[in-house]
Order: structure tokens, then C-alpha cells, then sequence
């Protein structure tokens, strides 16, 4: 186990991905995760406990893909707290937790009578992360988000397209995977000042304003010069304006399906492409300089995309690598997980084993560290898996007990 | 008192790394960037300060380097390596994108650095990896989330269109693991005393971020395509982008799943005056009134849920084509249900929601004597809150200062 973060627990409400996601980082920095569900919804909070995709088609409410990927080493308990007893259990782990966690809608724990006022009270020092889509305050808090959801409303959805055709959008919920990393840093940001100071502190995380947040320069160029990204020919975001590049571009390789990315960067990109290329239209005067090729980009496109169109997009890439021009195959789920040597020798998709899925590969973490490395070696946590532990070894309850707790279905 | 103040942190110019500096920055680390003679390359990108080119307004530069003091340092002068290695002795996180052999080339890898400082964190950010040769080609954004993922996802139903990215998404994706990879190295620091050598892949960073696509062939084998404005998908999915009557768009998400949604949706329906035209609407009402729980694993096999989870995407799809945009929007959130306008961004920005937030920070910007309105923050901690310090630094600008404090 990695010692990163060994030092740390977390009284974990989190699920789905943009919640689960940020305290699955700190699970496999070695972070001891108690994570809290509903026994009597069978922990159906989760929309992805009991969603596709199964091995083998076996389906179930401990069998969900989705939510062991994004559980991996993570404790499992439940607590019904409907019921006072269950609630005196939840006291007790936060009294030795370092961090709350939860993205619920707003007002869950409060009507839990675990709002934050009420967790400081049982543990001065406590750090509290409430995630969701509008945040706790401000004129939406009440309102229900999911991750495209949130990539609509703050934008990231519309900037993503062709002019003339609807936004495309992101294809996943890339707010989920990114609101779960602000999730994240916001936890161990205010680790670091409890580290320093010996005060705890609650963060307000809105995924939606975390979103907004990354439109790079966008914005400026709106409140400073008002250049809206709602205008004629815009957004076109296979191109790039920051700083402008022509050609650029995905293009079709032979196949079905089959297409290859080429960016040149300056004429030296361009003079590379064109030893390469070797068409006359190449000389064409509107291709002359980076304005020309910019104004007539759409031009280069299809005579660019009629030179790929006749290779594969490996050949295609080999054949643009050679002379140093920034290129890559398009990659299907399969290429890039089971045949891209990058992805397997960075040990990118770690074995984990699951008490009912048996050994199943998960999404790792893209970084090495050369002391702490992070580790996955267990799958998510089934249905209340580890409540027994946690209760024994954690809050010093004996078995006796527990299987009174658990028989009156408080746990 | 702020949650990495007394930190500090060196960044060797490069646009893949920019915006990991910056969110460091604006949580109050001391962030010196350290640029090569000339200044860095994207000093000179669009879009500019009144659409007009020139030194010091490319607003690119201005959000990417905000609360961040600057110097010029030559590493691959002998003079210039001196002070860096002073600079290192100051140090708590150095972060760079170099190729994979420069900094060894001047003695000033993780090996020599540590020795300066030996509990110095070095995140090093390449494409593919410390360990893989094809970290030294070129790369740029596209071509980094080109090869994986992102875009085998998105784009439209239409697979003669090309697949789209998002953009930036490459850089800040690998932006953010470096910066989480910063906070979890420090906070490890805090209780050993140890630094480390953190290697960061930019492509890996976005194979882990693509959600289903990823998890459907690791678990079974499974290929997922891209539809238009939703998730791709192993199986085709109703579509959930509606197009409303004031011609912009809005997402429906996920169909309404628990008995009170239906009632509601069926109330607003009939408020409308639709129900006539939504045959479906029987089975609003049987969605109602149903009983215990409602396992969406069951859809395409028990014909119920599968009639009831249709019947409510339908009647979104109905009143989306009657309302605008927002009103679709605050009408479906008024009945619980999880949908959003797709806004530009700079509706988004100026959505009142955000502005009461907060996210309208004022800047001063001395130098052309204005005040400029810049993007808030990523989220809001009651004790160490986030803060723009001060305006992106000029080329050079704190070089006597930051050499003073070496040498005081």
C-alpha cells in the first residue's frame, strides 16, 4: 500500500463517478476510505452499483463495471440513518475521520442532522468537501445536475463541435472524471492547511463553476474585446486558435471508420508535410503562407483529407513521425488500452479483485511517484462488504454487537 | 493565511504545464516562472488586448500566468544553471515539460537537484512517460487526446464527420494530475520529511478520463460509438440534446426514475396543455405509481420500465420543442429533474448563477491602467480562499527581486 496518504481516513459519501472519482485518488494513495451507503435502497443512491457493463452478462447490484472502476480499494459500510442508533455510529467515525465527503444534492446531510456546523461540532478540525453540480450556494443550489448537464449549462458542451451542426459535446461526462479531480485537490488543499494550522474548513465545490473555469482564454476574449463564441463559423475545435495552426485537423484514413490527427505548427511543420505530401496542390498560391493556409483552411482540409483518405492511419502516422510533425492515429478503445505499448508499460490498466467479479482491469492513475507510488489491488467494496470490519476494528464494537445492529437494520 | 502559502514553486515555461502553475498560484504559492531568453513562445498567442497584436497582450498569457512572478534564466548558460540551482535550494515543487535528456544534460535532473535540496518534489510532465522514447516527438493537444481517446468518443451520429475534441482538454487533463500529484507529495512531505520524482504522462492522464469508453472494453470487451451531443454508447441511445423553440439547445440527461419525477413531469405536461399530443402519457402515470424500486438494468427487458423510462423521455422531448431554452431548463429543475441549457461560454459566464458566486473577479491591471474582469475560481473554501495575487507577470519582471531574495 502506497504511504502517501496512509495517514489519512475519509467518512466517504461520495458515488457516481464525480464524487467516487476524487476519493478513488486518494484510495490509491493509500488513504483509508469508509464508504457510506443506504441499506435499504441497497445502495441505489449510485445509479452505477447495478449498471452495465457486467462480466459475462452477470448482472446485479454488486456487479456494476462503472462502480468498481471508480471504488477500487474504497471500504464498504451501511448505515440506514433513519434510524438514531445509525446516526450515533456515524458521530462515532466522524470523531476519527479527517475528511467528510459527499455529493449529494444540497441539504442531504443537513436533513441528516450531519449538516456542517453539526460535524464541526463533533469534530472541530473536520475538513468537509460537499460536491454537486451548482455548489450550496447561489440562486441554482437547488437544482439537480449530472455531468452533461453540467457541461451544457457552463458551456464546455456548446464549445465542442462543427459550425453549422449542433454541439457535438463531450462524447462522456468529462465533467465527471474533472469534477471528481477539483473534488480531489479541494480534500487535500485543505489537508495541507489543517497540516500547517490545525484548522479544518468546509469547501463549497460547484462542478459546474469548476467547469466554466476552464475555458482558457475564452472568457477574456468575451469581458475584455466581446467576442462571443456563439458566432458565424464558430466553434470549429478539431482547429486551433490559440495559437492558430493550418493544417489542422482530424482526417479520414482508408477503413471504416479510420481517421488520423495532423497539427502543423509553423512553415517548418509545413515544409516537412509538403516533402512528404508531394502534391502539386501544395504550391497553390492560397497555401503560400500560415494566413493564406488559415483563410483557405477549409481547402487544405479536403486536400489533405484526400491524401490520408488512400492509407491507414498508421501508415499515415509513421509516415509524418519520420519528419517530426505532431500526428497520431485516432485510437479505438481496444487500440489504445490492449496495443498501445505506452499505455501497458506505463501500467496504466491495473488487475484488481473484486469478491464477486473475480480479477477485473480498472483505470489506474497516469503518474508514477518515485517514493509513494500509488496502488490498486481490490475492486469496490460490495454492499455493506466491510461493515464488520469497520464497526470491530475502527469504532472498537464487538461482533456481538454488530450482528445485533445489523439484525435490528441499523447497519 | 492561505492553503500553499509559504510554498514554493518553480515553473519552467511551457504551455502543457501552464494552467497546473496557475492553479497552484492562485491558491497562494510562491510561483516563480522561469522562462528562456526571449520569453516563452506563447507570450506571443491570441487572442490579444483589443484584437490588436503586440508585448504584453496576449490574453492567453494574462489567464494562463496569473499570480505568478517571472525571470529569465538561461539554463544552457553556466551562469544561468548557477542560479537555477539556487533558485532549486529555495525550492518545494520544481515542475517542467522538458524533453525527456535536457535537464540532464545540464546537471539539473531530479539526481542533482535533490542533492541541493533533498526534499525537493520534481514533477516531470511528458506525453507518454519518463520511459517511453516516443515522449521526445512533437505533440501538441489535438494529437495527445487523438491518440487517447477523447475524441474516438465525440462527435456525431453522422461517422462521415470527423471525431471532435474538446478543446484544451489535452494539456489542462495532464495539468490537473500534476497538480494533484503536487498536493499529494506534499502532504506526504508534511508527515516524512521525504521528497520525490513524480513522472507525469499527459496521454495516460487522458486515457483514465474517458469514462465509459474505457471501462466497457476493460470489463467486457465492448466498443463504444459517439452520437451527437450525447454519450457514446455500445448500444445507440435516444437522443438527449433538444433543440428548443427559441433555437438553441438544451440537455434532457436522464429521464426521470423515481415515482414523484413522473408525477411532477406529468403535472407540467398537462399545465402546458400537451398531454393530448403524448400518447405515451398513460405511462407517466404508471411511472407515478409505482412500487419499489425501479432497476434501469431491466430496460429492453421488462416491458413496463421500458414503456415508463420512454414515456418520460418523450415528454421532455415535447415541451423542449414549446419552450425556450432557459425556460425548458428552470421548468424541468422546478419539477427535480437534472437538465441544463447548452450555453456558450460567455452565457455561462454571464448566467446569473455564477456571477452571484462570484466568479466575476476584478483584476488590476497597472501597466495599461485598467481593470479587467477574469474567470473566478474553481471552487470555494471557507478559510484559504482562492485569489487572482496579481495580473500575469511581463517578460522578466521580478528577475532583480527574486535574485535579491537569493542573494539577500
Amino acid at each position: 500500500m502506497s504511504e502517501a496518504l496512509s495517514s489519512f481516513r475519509i467518512c466517504d459519501f461520495t458515488g457516481q463517478l464525480a464524487g467516487a472519482g476524487a476519493t478513488k485518488w486518494l484510495a490509491s494513495f493509500g488513504a483509508e476510505v469508509i464508504r457510506i451507503e443506504d441499506p435499504v435502497r441497497e445502495g441505489r443512491w449510485d445509479i452505477l452499483r447495478g449498471t452495465p457493463p457486467f462480466i459475462d452478462d452477470r448482472r446485479g447490484i454488486d456487479l456494476g463495471g462503472a462502480f468498481n472502476n471508480h471504488n477500487t480499494d474504497k471500504l464498504g459500510i451501511t448505515l440506514n440513518l433513519r434510524d438514531e442508533k445509525a446516526k450515533e455510529i456515524l458521530a462515532e467515525l466522524v470523531r476519527v475521520s479527517d475528511v467528510v465527503t459527499e455529493n449529494f444534492a444540497k441539504g442531504v446531510l443537513e436533513k441528516w442532522g450531519f449538516d456542517y456546523s453539526q460535524l464541526k461540532a463533533i469534530k472541530p478540525d473536520i475538513v468537509y468537501v460537499s460536491n454537486c453540480g451548482f455548489g450550496h450556494v447561489g440562486p441554482y443550489s437547488d437544482f439537480r445536475t449530472w455531468g452533461p448537464i453540467v457541461q451544457a449549462i457552463s458551456g464546455l458542451t456548446f464549445s465542442s463541435g462543427l459550425p453549422g451542426l449542433e454541439p457535438a459535446g463531450w462524447g462522456y461526462s468529462f465533467m465527471d472524471h474533472t469534477g471528481a479531480y477539483y473534488m480531489a485537490m479541494a480534500i487535500m488543499l485543505a489537508l495541507l492547511h489543517r497540516q500547517k494550522t490545525g484548522e479544518g474548513q468546509w469547501v463549497d465545490l460547484a462542478c459546474s463553476e469548476s467547469a466554466l473555469s476552464l475555458h482558457g482564454p475564452a472568457l477574456l476574449d468575451w469581458t475584455i474585446n466581446a467576442n462571443p463564441m456563439r458566432r458565424e463559423g464558430s466553434p470549429h475545435s478539431n482547429r486551433n486558435q490559440w495559437p492558430p495552426m493550418a493544417p489542422h485537423g482530424i482526417y479520414p484514413a482508408l477503413g471504416d471508420d479510420e481517421w488520423v490527427a495532423i497539427a502543423c505548427r509553423n512553415e517548418s511543420d509545413w515544409d516537412s508535410l509538403c516533402s512528404v505530401v508531394q502534391r502539386p496542390w501544395l504550391k497553390n498560391k492560397t497555401f503560400a503562407t500560415l494566413k493564406d493556409r488559415l483563410t483557405n483552411q477549409n481547402e487544405l482540409d479536403q486536400h489533405l483529407g484526400g491524401w490520408t483518405r488512400n492509407q491507414t492511419k498508421h501508415e499515415v502516422e509513421t509516415a509524418l513521425q519520420d519528419v517530426r510533425i505532431p500526428v497520431a492515429a485516432v485510437l479505438t478503445p481496444e487500440e489504445r488500452i490492449d496495443r498501445d505499448p505506452a499505455t501497458g508499460s506505463f501500467g496504466l490498466w491495473p488487475s484488481v479483485h473484486h469478491r464477486e467479479m473475480g480479477e477485473v482491469r480498472v483505470d489506474g492513475q497516469p503518474v508514477h511517484f518515485s517514493k509513494t507510488d500509488w496502488e490498486m489491488t481490490h475492486g469496490a467494496p460490495c454492499l455493506s462488504e466491510h461493515t464488520m470490519d469497520v464497526l470491530t476494528r475502527v469504532l472498537g464494537y464487538s461482533e456481538d454487537e454488530v450482528t445485533q445492529l445489523a439484525s435490528e437494520g441499523v447497519v | 493565511m492561505t492553503a500553499l502559502s509559504g510554498l514554493r514553486v518553480v515553473e519552467l515555461a511551457n504551455e502543457r504545464i501552464a494552467f497546473a502553475g496557475k492553479l497552484m498560484a492562485d491558491m497562494g504559492a510562491d510561483l516563480i516562472l522561469v522562462e528562456p531568453p526571449g520569453g516563452d513562445p506563447s507570450r506571443d498567442y491570441p487572442p490579444f488586448l483589443d484584437n490588436k497584436p503586440g508585448p504584453d497582450r496576449s490574453l492567453y498569457w494574462w489567464h494562463y500566468h496569473t499570480s505568478k512572478r517571472a525571470m529569465v534564466l538561461d539554463l544552457e548558460d553556466p551562469d544561468g544553471a548557477k542560479t537555477f540551482r539556487k533558485l532549486i535550494a529555495t525550492t518545494d515543487v520544481l515542475i517542467e515539460a522538458e524533453p525527456r535528456d535536457r535537464l540532464a544534460n545540464f546537471q539539473l535532473d531530479y539526481a542533482n537537484l535533490s542533492e541541493i535540496k533533498p526534499d525537493l518534489i520534481h514533477i516531470a510532465v511528458t506525453t507518454h512517460g519518463r520511459n517511453d522514447p516516443r515522449s521526445d516527438l512533437p505533440a501538441t493537444d489535438l494529437t495527445i487526446m487523438a491518440t487517447s481517446g477523447p475524441p474516438w468518443s465525440c462527435g456525431y451520429d453522422d461517422h462521415s464527420l470527423p471525431p471532435i475534441r474538446g478543446p484544451l482538454q489535452g494539456y489542462q487533463t495532464a495539468s490537473h494530475f500534476a497538480y494533484m500529484s503536487a498536493l499529494t507529495a506534499l502532504l506526504h512531505r508534511g508527515v516524512s520529511g521525504d521528497g520525490q520524482f513524480i513522472d507525469v504522462s499527459m496521454t495516460a492522464a487522458s486515457n483514465v478520463s474517458t469514462e465509459a469508453a474505457t471501462y466497457s472494453w476493460l470489463v467486457a470487451q465492448k466498443t463504444v460509438q459517439r452520437q451527437t451531443g450525447r454519450h457514446a454508447s455500445v448500444s445507440p441511445s435516444g437522443e438527449t440534446q433538444q433543440l428548443c423553440a427559441d433555437g438553441r439547445y438544451a440537455n434532457t440527461g436522464v429521464p426521470p426514475r423515481f415515482p414523484h419525477e413522473y408525477k411532477a413531469l406529468h403535472e407540467w405536461l398537462k399545465s402546458l396543455g400537451l398531454e393530448d399530443r403524448l400518447p405515451e402519457a398513460v405511462f407517466l402515470e404508471m411511472g407515478a405509481e409505482w412500487e419499489g424500486p425501479f432497476d434501469l438494468s431491466l430496460i429492453g427487458q421488462d416491458d413496463a420500465i421500458t414503456a415508463i423510462f420512454g414515456a418520460g423521455r418523450a415528454a421532455l422531448q415535447l415541451i423542449a420543442s414549446s419552450v425556450s431554452a432557459q425556460d425548458f431548463f428552470l421548468g424541468c429543475q422546478g419539477v427535480g429533474l437534472a437538465v441544463g441549457p447548452v450555453n456558450s461560454p460567455e452565457e455561462a459566464f454571464e448566467d446569473e448563477h455564477f456571477k452571484a458566486r462570484g466568479f466575476h473577479v476584478q483584476v488590476d491591471h497597472d501597466e495599461i491602467e485598467r481593470t479587467i474582469t477574469y474567470p473566478g475560481a474553481p471552487y470555494r473554501f471557507e478559510k484559504t480562499p482562492w485569489s487572482i495575487y496579481r495580473r500575469a507577470p511581463t517578460l522578466n519582471e521580478h528577475n532583480d527581486e527574486v535574485l535579491a531574495e537569493l542573494d539577500p
